[in-house]
């Protein structure tokens, strides 16, 4: 078994992407030998059938459970089938599929428990709104403030984890904005967590799901299940 | 007995037996009767007890011994609305779980070859 190459799930989770899921898919397949899982978090779209059709293993759930509860089913795939690494990637094109092999490198190589692409390292494209960015600057704040990670980009939904993460996000994985209670998880795990950075690019289909009142909601709604999540009895 | 603790006894004891009854026909569950059987009971008691009643509101420092009923009511009912928001999560998490394995198991019961013709457009 060991002398295997790990195996790699790419994870997508979709609500209402028909028209930019078949693109990602097939863009993973034609590039790379690792299997593409789709839960489709109860789209009435075609997203499910798109994602089929461009060669993805699709997952439709029942109704839907937001981001955290959709990418949760991933890993519980994922555990259940054994795969040593999960990639989650999004699927309206937002993320560059060729800096699939960045998030990679660190895990296959044994350096970190997670590797996450951020947006702010290095050169970048992205311009986000600005209640985005202030958001950004919150939640940076507040992972630098109580874990020991120094991070640029605490939203980014664009990560690889290994094993021991899988196994433990399969069972506890947050609802809104998971990437940012993920910091104070890991942090509690003692686990390794590393950024390289990664292009990113402004929704080509779609609006995003945070307008700026949701904004305000979601930052005390994350900020309050961060600091909770430091008190909680986890594991 | 002024009228207060005459309607309060009657309102305590009606919600008491309709309560008993609504468990009787397994309408609702024991676990969510409990409080509401508690604070029906709690009123029930202070109101016929006139003298407990005006004993705990002075020593409390409420002047006017009906009001404490009223705040024991409302601290009843403060009770019962977090255990449902507890209730509530608790369904949440587990309705969570229930679409994630229906949507695993879907999945291994059609081996992923095709979707359910009657979700889409």
């Amino acid at each position: 078994m060991e002398s295997n190459p790990p195996s790699v799930l790419i994870v997508i989770p979709a609500y209402r992407e028909e028209r930019t899921i078949g693109q990602v898919v097939s863009a993973i397949r034609e590039t790379f030998p690792y299997d593409v899982l789709v839960v489709n978090d109860g789209s009435p779209d075609r997203t499910s059938d798109v994602a089929r059709e461009a060669g993805a293993t699709v997952l439709d759930l029942p109704c839907n459970l937001g981001i955290g509860g959709a990418v949760q089913t991933g890993f519980l795939y994922a555990r259940d089938r054994g795969y040593d690494i999960v990639v989650r990637i999004d699927g309206d094109g937002q993320h560059e599929i060729g800096d699939i092999p960045k998030v990679l490198e660190p895990l296959l190589a044994g350096r970190a428990d997670a590797v996450i692409g951020s947006r702010f390292l290095g050169e970048t494209e992205y311009r986000g709104s600005i209640p985005r960015i202030f958001g950004i600057r919150h939640f940076r704040g507040l992972v630098n403030l109580f874990t020991g990670y120094s991070v640029t980009d605490p939203t980014s939904g664009f990560f690889a984890i290994n094993r021991r993460l899988i196994d433990f996000y399969a069972d506890n994985y947050p609802s809104d904005y998971p990437e940012v209670d993920s910091y104070i998880l890991m942090h509690r795990l003692g686990a390794r967590a590393l950024e390289v950075p990664v292009r990113m690019y402004d929704r080509t289909e779609g609006k995003s799901s945070i307008t700026a009142f949701r904004a305000v909601y979601y930052m005390v709604k994350v900020t309050l299940s961060f600091l909770i999540n430091r008190i909680r009895r986890i594991g | 007995m002024n009228r207060v603790t005459l309607f309060s006894i009657c309102a305590s004891g009606a919600l008491l037996l309709y309560i008993l009854e609504m468990v009787r026909r397994r309408k609702l569950r024991e676990e969510y009767s409990i409080l509401w059987l508690a604070g029906s009971v709690v009123i029930l008691v202070l109101s016929i007890n006139q003298d407990w009643l005006v004993g705990i509101a002075h020593a409390v420092g409420i002047a006017y011994p009906p009001s404490f009923l009223f705040l024991v009511g409302i601290l009843f009912i403060l009770l019962i609305l977090i255990h449902f928001s507890i209730a509530i999560s608790k369904l949440h998490q587990m309705n969570k779980k229930m679409a994630q394995e229906i949507a695993m198991m879907k999945e291994k019961a059609t081996g992923g070859t095709s979707g359910d013709p009657s979700i889409g457009p």
